[in-house]
């Protein structure tokens, strides 16, 4: 299907670099469960984080459900305060570092070499080492809520001393399981940056690049540059715990604030790390289903970049009320106010591109559009978060959970799921199920809605986050998100049963499965090959 | 066509959210400071630039959305750049954030403001209560939560005020700069209360400012709003602000209890005496966390009942009370409680529960170990 290499074009830096990972392919794979520990297929590995990360959004989604069902009425039901905290905690992370994180590293490992017409990622035995970090690393996180003392109970930042001194006896395995899936990320971010800026098929430049790889290559940027930040926050704590160190023990002469300032760090480009995938499917899929090119596709890359940059100079938005000078609170907030230039940018840009387009609503686009808008009330809503005198009444309330969960779930995790419908064809050779894809779209929109809006009103009538228990004025809301949150989790159900649908049956894909597709992956056949572009496709550029 | 109704309606839904975010206790409280009114302003300032522009951006996406559907047989068109649109979508946002800005830039240098304050207050978060000192007045004491266990259980109905309730609420006087002094004694706390529009987090090693006038007499309710441990949904905080005299009354009358109980130090206390007072500070203080029958919650809180090296050893029980364990959750007391508190805990503490040692330790004794 991919159209050979002409001769007098030869790829010369990749040749060497895609050598170990073919070779290992071409002697007869091993089969049942060692193929899958072995495999450097970046295809495989791909589905491999997908599948991981899935079952990380089921398992942090039952610690979420447990979170809610305590709230469903004033009083203490179900769990006790302490492990309500582990609950919180533990379902903060999970999401955070096991099902999002992960999720767009198994899109970016199934997507990238297609997009960029590479026969595989550049370093795959390194991708197989990332990926199989990961199981380790949350078997390892998992286990210490059942260690004495229980797991990790003092938020999914961990703001010491709560996180050190006082902290449960398992915290020091809670920091070695995040030391693993740091360096899973690290390697799994090396991997994608190498791969896009030396396999991309000849003639692609970078100003060609979908919007898909673009956007990883800047987010795999910001993780080379903070993951070791939050390792070395983590090392400290380990230090403190474990060898008498006072770097955040006020009583040693150490600093809690510091904890903060390192955290938040690597804490707010973090957040970009969850997202700037996510506007790259989107600018993937919304021209697809517009049927018309993407509106502004420069001013998107320049807008990638420049809230890349942003973030990190923003991180202390995170601490308008610990005590920070004027000066500071002030530089943090026309910082902060900032970012939402570049951000309305990007969704000015993809509303010109549905304007005098021929829309179409598959199941994909269905996802994409509610990105655009329920990520932009989550935009909003940051909006006023930034401004730093209101954020002392916001802060730390539900106002602030509601904010940062449209632009993560509705917003990280819709996309996730968009991706996932809009390249399922390309992956099994069939289309997901119309129907039953509908249903999970509807009662995804409707759950999220009903389990996160009502928390901007229990924020501002002055509901603080994490805790167990509720002033009586609160109930309602709380009646109305734990329903919803139930909704939300059930439906997700229904996208199980999609794509297991989709695996094994269903209408056929062609290989362009869209016709409004234009990007590389459509050109090889669907089910995508486990070798794609052995010799590398013959890449037409748009004219500009 | 169906679809489009579904996104019709569920626009129309959003719409109507908006109306309801304006009825009261949906809303940020307005507030009984100058301070919370013009924080109170900004917030629906910024709120009513959202709705605008979610309305002109949103209705041209669903405009869109409907006008340019294949079904309706549109076309597509071609166009995919023009810099003069990139640069107005640049351009306006940047200077509606910059007029945002200004008032913002000037409500925060109010806020940091806390010069020419007339009561100085410093407060402290421990787990999980709050400590005021009024300092220079010799007025201290703690504010734990009142509501009983019993409701939170579901055993008792639940009252108005349900988690929102303190035994000694705060008192302040309105109209007056009232500066705060903030800082805690184990993890990092944060004192909120809304209608004051003050959140500062109390950090240990760490002194934090914030100040308030407040305009009108009455009771204000918030809470510890910094993840603090187990019991961080239980510290609430309750402020009664008062009119000026009478808070100057309040405040002579509890400058005078101090002085008795100062003088207490001095004299004999009967063991029946100690054991009375020592239960109550035992239930506010130490309770949370070697629990109301002193059976602690190993391994995080030992026990002290039947705790065989107390009952042994008043040296070490009373090092421990003083001194705090460093490194654990045990607080030092030796700062937060008076002698004569002190020395009726430890008496409770070596009697109650069949620890039974017969011993009355006296509010002198503590003194003078205090004094060494
Ligand atoms: C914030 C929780 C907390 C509070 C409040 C608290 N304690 Fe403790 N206490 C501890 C912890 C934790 C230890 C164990 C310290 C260690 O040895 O690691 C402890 C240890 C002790 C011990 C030594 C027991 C032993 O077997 O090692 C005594 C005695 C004691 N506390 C008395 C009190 C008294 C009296 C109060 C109230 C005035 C009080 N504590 C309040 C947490 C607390
Ligand atoms: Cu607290």
């Amino acid at each position: 299907m991919a159209p050979k290499l002409p001769p007098h074009h030869p790829l010369e830096q990749s040749t060497s670099a895609v050598a170990g990972g073919q070779a290992s392919a071409h002697h007869s794979p091993p089969r049942g469960i060692m193929r899958w520990l072995l495999t450097t297929n970046h295809k495989e590995i791909g589905s491999l984080y997908l599948i991981f990360s899935l079952v990380m959004f089921f398992i942090g989604g039952i610690f979420a459900l447990v979170v809610r069902a305590e709230l469903f009425q004033p009083g203490l039901q179900l769990v006790q305060p302490e492990f309500f905290n582990q609950m919180t905690t533990m379902h903060g992370l999970i999401m955070v570092f096991g099902a999002v994180m992960p999720a767009f590293t198994g899109l970016a490992n199934w997507m990238i070499p297609l997009q960029v017409g590479a026969p595989d990622m550049a370093l795959p035995r390194l991708n197989n080492f990332s990926f199989w970090l990961l199981p380790v690393a949350f078997a390892l996180l998992l286990s210490t809520m059942l260690m004495p003392g229980g797991g990790p109970n003092f938020g999914w930042t961990f703001y010491a001393p709560l996180s050190t001194t006082y902290a449960p006896p398992s915290t020091t395995f809670f920091i070695l399981s995040l030391h693993i899936a740091g360096i899973s990320s690290i390697l799994g971010a090396i991997n994608i940056v190498a791969t896009i800026l030396n396999m991309r098929a000849p003639g692609m430049r970078l100003m060609d690049m979908p919007l898909f790889v673009w956007t990883w290559l800047i987010t795999a940027f910001l993780l080379i540059a903070v993951m070791p930040v939050l390792a070395g926050v983590i090392t400290m704590m380990l230090m403190d715990i474990n060898f008498g160190t006072s770097f955040f023990n006020a009583a040693g002469g150490g600093d809690p604030v510091l904890f903060q300032h390192l955290f938040w760090f690597f804490g707010h480009p973090e957040v970009y790390i969850m997202i700037l995938p996510a506007f790259g499917i989107v600018s993937a899929i919304i021209p697809t289903f517009a049927r018309k090119r993407l509106f502004g596709y420069a001013s998107m890359v320049y807008a990638t970049a420049s809230i890349a940059v942003l973030s990190f100079l923003v991180w202390a938005h995170h601490m308008f009320v610990v005590g920070l000078p004027l000066v500071a609170e002030l530089f943090f907030m026309y910082t902060t106010m900032l970012i939402a230039v570049p951000t309305g940018v990007k969704v000015f840009n993809w509303i010109t591109t549905l304007f005098r387009g021929s829309i179409t609503f598959e199941p994909p686009m269905l996802f994409a559009l509610a990105f655009v808008v329920l990520f932009t009330i989550g935009g909003f809503s940051g909006l006023m978060l930034a401004i730093a005198p209101a954020d002392f009444q916001y802060h730390d309330t539900y106002f602030v959970v509601a904010h940062f969960h449209y632009v993560l779930v509705p917003g990280a995790v819709f996309a996730i799921m968009a991706g996932v419908y809009y390249w399922l064809p390309k992956w099994t050779g069939h289309y997901p199920n119309v129907k039953l894809s509908q249903w999970h779209f509807w009662l995804s929109v409707i759950g999220v809605n009903l389990t996160f809006f009502p928390m901007h009103f229990s924020g501002l009538a002055g509901m603080p986050r994490r805790i167990p228990d509720y002033a009586l004025q609160f109930a309602d809301f709380n009646l109305v998100s734990s329903l919803g949150a139930l909704l939300f989790g059930a439906s997700q159900l229904v996208f199980v049963a999609v794509v297991i649908l989709c695996v094994r049956g269903g209408e056929k894909a062609p290989a362009k499965a869209w016709e409004g597709a234009e990007d590389l992956e459509w050109s090889v056949p669907s089910p995508a090959p486990l070798h794609t572009f052995d010799t590398p496709p013959n890449f037409r550029p748009h004219e500009h | 066509m169906r679809k489009s109704l579904v996104w019709m309606t569920g626009c129309l839904g959003f719409a109507l959210m908006v109306p309801l975010a304006m009825a009261n206790a949906w809303n940020m409280p307005v507030g009984v400071t100058d301070v919370s009114r013009e924080i109170h302003s900004l917030h629906m300032i910024i709120f009513w630039i959202c709705v605008v522009i979610g309305v002109v951006v949103f209705g041209v996406m669903f405009y869109s959305l409907f006008r340019f559907r294949r079904s309706q047989g549109a076309k597509a068109s071609n166009f995919h750049e023009n810099t003069t649109v990139e640069v107005i979508w640049t351009a306006v946002p940047l200077l509606i954030l910059v007029g945002m800005a200004i008032p913002a830039t000037a409500t925060l240098k109010k806020m940091y403001d806390a010069s020419d304050a007339e009561l100085d207050i410093m407060i402290t978060g421990q787990q999980w209560r709050w400590r005021y000192e009024y300092l220079g007045e010799d007025v201290a004491f703690n504010s734990n939560m009142s509501t009983p266990r019993a409701q939170i259980q579901g055993d008792e109905p639940r009252g108005e005020h349900y988690l929102l309730e303190v035994d000694e609420p705060l008192v302040l006087p309105v109209n007056r700069k009232v500066r705060f002094l903030m800082t805690a004694d184990d993890v990092i706390h944060s004192w909120w209360v809304p209608d004051l529009a003050v959140k500062q987090d109390t950090i240990p090693g760490f002194i934090n400012e914030n100040w308030v006038r407040i305009n009108e007499p009455g009771i204000y309710r918030g809470q510890c709003t910094e993840l603090c441990g187990m019991d961080h949904g239980f510290m609430p905080i309750v402020v009664e602000a008062l009119e000026e005299e009478e808070f100057d009354a309040w405040l002579a009358e509890r400058k005078e209890a101090a002085e008795q109980e100062a003088m207490g130090v001095d004299r004999e206390w009967e063991l029946e005496e100690l054991m009375e007072r020592g239960e109550a500070v035992y239930g506010s203080i130490c309770a949370s966390c070697h629990q109301a029958e002193g059976q602690g919650a190993p391994p995080a809180f030992p026990a002290l009942a039947d705790n065989q090296q107390l009952i042994d050893d008043l040296d070490w029980h009373l090092d421990k009370i003083l001194n705090g364990v460093s490194g654990s959750a045990m607080p030092a007391f030796r700062g937060t409680l008076n002698p004569v508190e002190i020395a009726a805990v430890t008496t409770w503490t070596r009697n109650a529960w069949g620890n039974d040692t017969g011993d009355a330790v006296q509010p002198a004794e503590i003194a003078e170990r205090l004094s060494d």
